[in-house]
């Protein structure tokens, strides 16, 4: 019961992860690209972390995978932002319309 | 014909990735976007290691040659101006060419006459047979520090002339602009933390992966982030203790060589009660040296002069041109 709870949040993960991956590819600038990028991970990369953790019995792995997904949130939301900054600075590569 | 289990898909998929991220990236014409593919290169490469069941390697990899060659990459590219392809070739191209090829060849019969041997005695069989007597439970650390101790120790020294080099080239590279808020708050939450973890993967590789490399290379990339923050010199102490610093490793690996040799002794031949800790007193000053030779190399020039060379007018117009792309 647990494993197939665990697979259908890794499977939902990985369509984020894919569909975040298609949005780097084919929108049209920087902005729309992070926003599809950060965004879809961030909700992928968290569901991968469930589904991990509800397949691991022992607390201390458990531990390290909380740690894990804290550290690269924070990490993906701070090079985000500084992405955003700079490209916000040039004003290169805006999609118009 | 077989059906490829789902682990030899994966494989393929591995090897063919890094085969295409490595073409692409000799072939890219932007510099950053060559390197770019070259750290994604290094961190698919980590994934093989872990594929071949070489942990260690996998956290090296990932540490100094994803990591921070990349950054060194990276600090490199921006100085540099794009290469503008001259439609000819080169003689000192051609003889590249060959050379390349010839050794792709030779390492090609290495790999086929490895395979063929797989029969007789390989050395692992014989470490695994002897790690007890070495003072550390992990293989690869017992094979680094205590069999092949001298390699390491000359790997250390090789380190050490790389450094001198770097402190050839004069005062350090400007610093960079000041960054942001949010920048500076993951800094100095993250910082500490690196130290912390390098400070684990040094005590962890007695007896799981990891061990001075990696840890001197995590200690680095703190002094990498510090420096991208505005600490000019990377956190890297003031003259006489950064000269201490970069020659503890090779000084506390021949000093405890050479007491063993007093002792009656062969050099390096650690006696069983006592390997454990001289081990770890070596990689501990190993680990301090690698840091801050990585560090140094990083800053490209002699720490010393890094903070005073803010007035300069080089770093004025360094500051000028490319203030905003620094806080990346």
């Amino acid at each position: 019961m647990i494993e197939i709870a665990a697979g259908m949040f890794i499977v939902l993960a990985l369509f984020f992860f894919i569909s975040g991956s298609i949005g780097l590819l084919r929108l049209p600038d920087g902005y729309s690209r992070l926003h599809a990028l950060t965004k879809a991970d961030n909700l992928g990369f968290g569901l991968l972390i469930l589904g991990l953790l509800l397949l691991q019995m022992d607390l201390l792995i458990a531990i390290k995978l909380l740690l894990v997904w804290l550290l690269v949130m924070a990490a993906s939301a701070v090079s985000a932002h500084l992405i955003a900054q700079r490209a916000r600075r040039q004003e290169r590569g805006l999609w118009k319309p | 014909m077989e059906a490829l289990t789902s682990w030899q898909i994966l494989d393929l998929l591995l090897i063919s990735a890094l085969l295409a991220l490595a073409w692409t990236a000799m072939a890219a014409k932007d510099l950053r976007r060559a390197v770019a593919l070259f750290i994604a290169f290094g961190l698919l490469l980590a994934l093989t290691w872990v594929r071949l069941r070489a942990p260690d390697i996998a956290l090296a990899e990932a540490a100094i040659g994803a990591g921070l060659t990349g950054a060194l990459l990276l600090a490199a590219a921006s100085d540099e101006p794009d290469p503008v392809p001259s439609g000819r070739i080169s003689a000192a191209g051609v003889v590249l060419t060959v050379v390349s090829a010839g050794l792709a060849v030779v390492l090609g019969w290495v790999f086929v006459a490895t395979v063929q041997q797989a029969d007789s005695t390989r050395l692992a069989e014989e470490v695994f047979a002897n790690v007890e007597t070495t003072g550390v439970s992990n293989p690869v650390t017992s094979v680094l520090l205590n069999f092949r101790a001298y390699d390491t120790l000359l790997e250390l020294a090789v380190l050490l002339i790389a450094v001198l080099g770097v402190l050839a080239l004069g005062p350090a590279r400007a610093g960079y602009g000041a960054p942001g808020p949010v920048l500076s708050l993951l800094a100095r939450r993250l910082v500490p933390l690196i130290i912390l973890v390098s400070g684990y993967l040094l005590w962890a590789g007695a007896h799981a992966p990891g061990g001075a490399f990696q840890a001197g290379a995590l200690l680095a990339a703190a002094g990498v982030l510090l420096r991208l923050t505005g600490t000019t010199n990377g956190g890297l102490p003031g003259d006489g203790a950064f000269r201490t610093l970069i020659v503890a490793g090779v000084a506390v690996f021949l000093a405890v060589g050479l007491s063993l040799m007093l002792a009656g002794r062969p050099f390096l031949g650690f006696p069983v009660a006592w390997a454990g800790s001289l081990i770890l007193a070596i990689e501990t000053a190993a680990t301090l040296s690698i840091a801050a030779i990585l560090l140094a190399a990083f800053l490209a020039g002699d720490p010393k002069h890094a903070a005073a060379n803010r007035g300069s007018k080089t770093w004025q117009r360094t500051h000028k041109t490319q203030g905003h792309a620094n806080e990346l």
